[in-house]
């Protein structure tokens, strides 16, 4: 991909956000539920209703409302929340961090485990380890990720407890951090104990997630590696006398991967969608668990940022695999 | 040293291992080591206890009570005493308030609490710029003038529950400087109050560690520190607490309950709360029909629902007043009746062939069991001759259509009422003119209006006990249970209930 491709990739994203924040406010205002209901207390009159609504910004009409939202957005003041009361754009960036080491986490965990079980199922083709892996594969694939985590609770949190159940780092470690991403600045500043916990705290939440998402790259890096083991190249290496390890990983899997990588990074936009259940279940600080919290409040600015963060992580990593496959693939590089 | 790429691959392996299975604090909840840690239900928004949504949150007043302190102590069984006011009261012909504030009280900055302090407060709660749920109350009372540890105010519409309200929702002290000081960011990002325990960590979403307060005025917390979990999730919550990890949790569902309270190193507490499972009637279609109305309610056995659905944590009620609530009379009651049921209905012409019938709105899975419990209501109605058709909503549309006086015929609500006066449970869901309300009867009308200023506080109170029982005979809203709070805790520390349901951790003692 060349520059100008990569900035005629950027400029269509700015319709396609136009499009999601238009079609995110309105449906947010015609959903049923009113903050404002939601905030009167006992005693409040239809005037301090009327009032509320005035203080938030929700007296004008739609249209009115999407104009001083957008013209304000432009500015990069995406609103104050509502059951927050603090700038959404700082809140959205503050969590986002906690939520991308969540889901880059299970992506690497899913990745690793699907092109393992990928090689072995392949080097193993037509024995019972193949059979094995097939039949958890499938299991894998029907058990959706907040199931996955719930068991991983009772299993390493209760039975055998040594895994934290809740949040994203010990409270009484007392650590500050000056980034969102606690796992890599532990790592870079050498606090060992600190990034040992937070480890401990991002595993079960990052299995839940990447279980599901790990059986299905195995599954399609398992069919294109078929399709790639009848090519002419690896008849050739197979003359040559490689073993069947050196055809798999050497020559084989490169070619298979890129369906596969596809397949990722439009699963990785899915998995940080996930990511709501699970930070749910986990009490994991990232924007799923907000954005629950958002919609449960009809907090209408905190879920226009929400959605907006989510087309753009999308948007963002649609452009980063479309970058990979000339990685991967030096033809596309032209 | 020449390291392989095998060995480092192997040492990074066996340093990961030892990193995840490393014993760490992550897996001990310290009790008896000073502190303590509660895996608590809902998120902290906010920490400004006077604006949004969350001041308004009754669940969320355990963190304000504890950081803030009351004004007016609410005890336990919803009585009061005096906080950071150790006297308060009105003038003979009510024209204005006095507050005594408590000397010697240090903000948590090592600052004094001073009674501008409170005249701040107050009238920054009055201002409806600030954004204050509650400032058509604060607003009743103006002027205020400091003189001493004393405040006075003039009032501009009297106002019975005021002094009941500072115990509660919105009526917190903040610290006049410090605010000023620090601005409204600032004090999200770093809040002070005067209370037995002081904000040490706080992660949005994750927890808060509270460090116990070394000049408190009051009685000295038994835990040095408390950390707060907010653990959304009730599977989540008991695993925390079933695995050690914390000591104190609440809300779960009761079966979780009845098991936990019985596995050893565990044990369990239970309160009637101030808050009730009701059904709105609203007065349209089939619902203006007095027989179909007071057939809905005698047709329906609550102690059944409480026993079968609820395990026996809940207390059938008959008002919007529960035991513990100042205009609660044991007399008013509607007995369960399914003959009456019919015989009320056949006088309108229906019967089990030829049905009344009507919707019923309720949540599901926002309260106890609400959803079977309606479900359980309305397969007693069908043996009574009233098909209702269920509809499930969210909560937040439940509170949209209430505002906008759109509910069902029938609607399945809960109903909290911490500082336990009838103006806040008959009074606000009874009077036809308040968004709260869907039952717009002129007579109700006629009957609350009054009691609103009613300045007599045994005639306001006798008022209300005579509107209950108005509506009781009519049939204006059914009334079902109180809610009973479940806490599991470890056996080593002891936790002390409260009627309002906050979990206040200075109640909490090694055991």
């Amino acid at each position: 991909m060349n520059r100008s491709m990569l900035l005629r990739r950027l400029l269509q994203a700015i319709p396609t956000l136009f499009g999601v924040s238009v079609v995110v406010f309105v449906l947010v205002r015609v959903v049923p539920g009113n903050p404002i209901a939601m905030m009167l207390p006992p005693g409040a009159t239809a005037a301090d209703m009327e009032r509320l609504r005035v203080a938030y910004g929700l007296d004008g009409s739609i249209v009115e409302q999407y104009v001083i939202w957008l013209g304000q957005a432009l500015t990069g003041a995406f609103g104050t929340s509502i059951s927050l009361r603090q700038d959404v754009l700082e809140l959205v960036l503050g969590r986002l961090p906690a939520t991308l080491e969540l889901a880059l986490f299970a992506t690497v965990l899913a990745v690793t485990i699907g092109v393992l079980a990928t090689m072995l199922g392949s080097l193993y083709r037509g024995r019972w380890p193949e059979t094995l892996i097939d039949t958890i594969n499938g299991f894998t694939l029907a058990v959706p990720d907040f199931i996955w985590a719930l068991a991983l609770i009772l299993l390493f949190g209760v039975v055998l407890p040594i895994l934290p159940i809740s949040g994203r780092i010990n409270p009484r470690l007392g650590t500050e951090f000056l980034t969102g991403f606690y796992l890599l600045e532990a790592l870079l500043t050498g606090r060992f104990t600190v990034l040992g916990d937070l480890l401990r705290h991002i595993i079960m939440p990052s299995i839940a997630l990447a279980l599901p998402l790990a059986a299905i790259i195995t599954r399609v890096l398992k069919n294109s590696l078929a399709e790639a083991m009848v090519q002419d190249y690896v008849m050739i290496a197979r003359v040559k006398g490689f073993s069947r390890w050196r055809i798999i990983w050497q020559e084989a899997l490169r070619n298979a991967a890129i369906p596969a990588l596809t397949l990722t990074g439009v699963q990785f936009t899915f998995l940080v969608g996930g990511t709501v259940l699970v930070e749910k279940i986990f009490s994991y600080p990232g924007i799923g668990n907000m954005a629950i919290d958002a919609v449960t409040n009809r907090d209408l600015p905190l879920i226009q940022g929400l959605i907006l963060c989510f087309a753009v992580i999308f948007i963002t990593v649609n452009l980063l695999v479309d970058l990979s496959y000339a990685l991967l693939n030096p033809r596309l590089r032209s | 040293m020449n390291i392989s790429r095998r060995t480092m691959l192997h040492g990074t392996g066996l340093g990961a291992a030892a990193m995840l299975l490393a014993p760490g604090g992550a897996l001990a909840a310290a009790h008896g080591g000073g502190d303590v840690t509660i895996a608590y239900h809902v998120n902290l928004p906010s920490w400004d206890p006077t604006v949004g949504l969350s001041a308004v949150n009754p669940t969320i007043q355990t963190f304000y009570q504890t950081v803030f302190d009351q004004p007016i102590t609410q005890n336990p069984d919803l009585s009061f005493s005096p906080g950071l006011l150790t006297g308060w009261g009105w003038n003979d012909d009510r024209t204005e308030i006095w507050m005594d504030v408590r000397e010697g009280v240090k903000w948590h900055d090592g600052s004094d609490f001073t009674a501008e302090d409170v005249a701040w407060s107050l009238r920054r709660a009055g201002n409806a710029e600030t954004g204050n749920p509650m400032q058509f109350l604060w607003s009743k009372v103006t002027d205020y003038t400091v003189s001493g540890n004393r405040v006075t105010g003039k009032v501009a519409a009297y106002e019975p529950t005021f002094f009941k309200w500072l115990s509660f929702l919105t009526g917190y002290f903040l610290p006049k400087a410090y605010f000023e000081k620090v601005g409204a960011d600032g004090f999200e990002k770093a809040a002070i109050g005067t209370g037995p325990y002081m904000v040490e960590q706080f992660e949005r979403n994750a927890f808060v560690r509270l460090k116990r307060n070394p000049n408190y005025w009051g009685p000295k917390p038994a835990f040095e520190t408390v950390v707060f979990k907010f653990v959304t999730d009730a599977s989540a919550r008991v695993a925390e607490v079933e695995s050690g990890q914390s000591d104190v949790t609440l809300e779960i569902p009761y079966q979780e309950y009845d098991r936990l309270k019985g596995k050893q190193g565990l044990a369990g507490v239970t309160t009637p709360v101030s808050d009730i499972g009701m059904i709105f009637l609203n007065d349209i279609e089939v619902m203006t029909d007095p027989n179909v109305r007071k057939a809905a309610a005698h047709a329906i056995n609550k102690k059944a629902i409480v026993d079968r659905l609820l395990r026996g944590y809940g207390v059938p009620i008959d008002t919007l007043q529960a035991p513990e609530y100042a205009a609660f009379d044991a007399s008013i009651q509607v007995a369960y009746d399914p003959e009456a049921a019919k015989a009320l209905l056949a006088r309108s012409g229906y019967s089990t062939d030829n049905p009344v019938r009507f919707r019923i709105q309720t949540t599901r899975g926002f309260k106890p069991k609400d959803y079977e419990m309606v479900q359980a209501i309305v397969g007693m109605w069908r043996k009574v001759g009233i098909e209702a058709e269920i509809e499930v909503y969210e909560i937040a549309k439940h509170y949209e259509l209430r505002a906008t006086d759109t509910l069902a015929p029938a609607a399945f609500y809960n109903w909290g009422n911490s500082i336990g006066d009838p103006s806040t449970s008959t009074g606000f869901a009874m009077f036809g003119p308040s968004p709260h309300s869907v039952w717009d009867g002129q007579d109700l009308i006629e009957m609350i209006g009054p009691l609103w200023g009613e300045a007599d506080e045994a005639k306001r109170i006798a008022g209300y006990r005579a509107v209950d029982r108005h509506i009781a005979e009519n049939a204006y809203v059914i009334p079902l249970l109180q809610y009973v709070q479940p806490i599991v805790h470890s056996d080593k520390v002891s936790v002390a209930t409260h009627v309002s349901g906050a979990l206040l951790p200075q109640t909490i003692k090694p055991a």
